[in-house]
């Protein structure tokens, strides 16, 4: 712990910002969060695994993309306000860039019937990518009963009924907080199924 | 002009605030409101714009700066994207410390389980909208299928399967285009 804070002490802005930036120069689609562990816990230890780990879960709880958050919470956990401000600008400045760049050209060809064929194509593969990104994220959750209503009746609601987002988290986020309480009905069960299997552990011991 | 950008800062900062999932989840909503409500943009340049940021690199939900662009040049694309990330960034900062704060909570736990399946489901929608914007043929579906594929039996860097997506479906669209 104390390592681990004297080398985040180390960090300094000038570095944070040259991580991040790096991040956000070579990292396309989703790989920023596994670029920014290696540098951020394997190669300079400015962070222990479990802080990292502890960011990433929290950067999926909140509102907002995942790398931008990663950033906030990681810049602000090594220097405050200013290292996050640093790391989101890192983050975000080659984007900008390049986007802009392909804006302005895509505005000037976009009747352009190769340039369109391939942006469908684009669009395509990146729903292959998407739905990877998804079921890696959601791997826990496709195997609990509860968590798979839960995102079934998001899906249904948002893709068929087209309900609008905002009822949608009114709605949903409250009731699925609230069933997942502590001491409620899923953490009751849990503990359940968890007493059972130490049971029969026993059991088994004993028959032996 | 003060009104259209004005109308661009409130929808892209509403989209930021409901962003639980982050870029994919908020796709449906965003696409509701930029396409259907405000006709900003078309559906075909919805997703062109959304092919672009995938191209780029870095999060790809900086397409929005080309949303803002398209609607009120250099001006809109900068206040589209303090619009759609500077929410965002001030919530994460105040959340993050005092979720330190709470860091044995129960109900910390609570949140993070229950949002989690509801973050997957808008991200479902989220996939599922794009789909129904690029997938028109057999070839769209080979491309996403082969993608999921690759990534599901190795790691590669994704570019290089969205080039390669793009680039097929710019072949097989050519061959017909000629044949016809």
């Amino acid at each position: 712990m104390d390592a681990a804070a004297a080398s985040r002490a180390r960090a300094s802005l000038g570095a944070i910002f040259k991580v991040f930036l790096t991040a956000g120069a070579i990292s396309f689609g989703g790989g920023v969060i596994a670029y920014l562990r290696q540098y951020l816990v394997a190669a300079n230890g400015w962070l222990d695994d479990d802080d990292f780990l502890d960011a990433l879960e929290i950067s999926e709880t909140l509102p907002g993309l995942n790398s931008v958050n990663m950033s906030v919470i990681v810049g602000d956990r090594m220097r405050g306000t200013i290292g996050a401000a640093v790391a989101v600008a890192g983050l975000m400045l080659p984007g900008i860039c390049v986007m802009m760049t392909l804006g302005v050209l895509w505005e000037r060809q976009r009747h352009n019937a190769e340039i369109n064929g391939f942006l469908v194509g684009v669009a395509a593969a990146a729903v292959g990518l998407l739905l990877t990104v998804t079921l890696q994220l959601g791997h826990k959750q496709f195997v609990r009963p509860l968590d798979l209503i839960v995102m079934a009746a998001i899906f249904i609601a948002v893709s068929l009924f087209k309900v609008s987002l905002i009822w949608v988290l009114l709605v949903a986020g409250p009731i699925a907080v609230w069933l997942y309480r502590p001491r409620g009905p899923v953490e009751t069960a849990e503990r359940f199924v968890h007493l059972r299997d130490r049971l029969h552990s026993h059991r088994a011991h004993w028959r032996h | 002009m003060a009104h259209k950008l004005l109308t661009l800062a409130w929808v892209f900062a509403l989209l930021s605030i409901l962003a639980v999932g982050g870029g994919t989840a908020v796709l449906p909503e965003m696409q509701k409101l930029t396409v259907t409500q405000y006709h900003w943009v078309t559906d075909q340049q919805f997703r062109d714009i959304y092919s672009l940021g995938q191209v780029a690199p870095g999060p790809n939900m900086l397409m929005v700066l080309v949303i803002g662009y398209r609607l009120a040049g250099a001006a809109g694309a900068a206040v589209v994207g303090f619009a759609f990330f500077l929410p965002d960034c001030i919530l994460t900062l105040f959340a993050n410390r005092m979720w330190m704060r709470y860091k044995d909570s129960l109900w910390r736990n609570a949140i993070q389980r229950g949002m989690a399946p509801i973050a997957i489901g808008l991200m479902l929608s989220g996939t599922y909208a794009l789909a129904r914007l690029s997938i028109h043929n057999l070839v769209g579906l080979a491309v996403a299928a082969a993608t999921l594929a690759v990534l599901m039996w190795r790691r590669v860097n994704p570019v290089l399967l969205i080039s390669a997506g793009g680039l097929i479906y710019l072949v097989c669209f050519t061959r017909l285009a000629q044949g016809r």
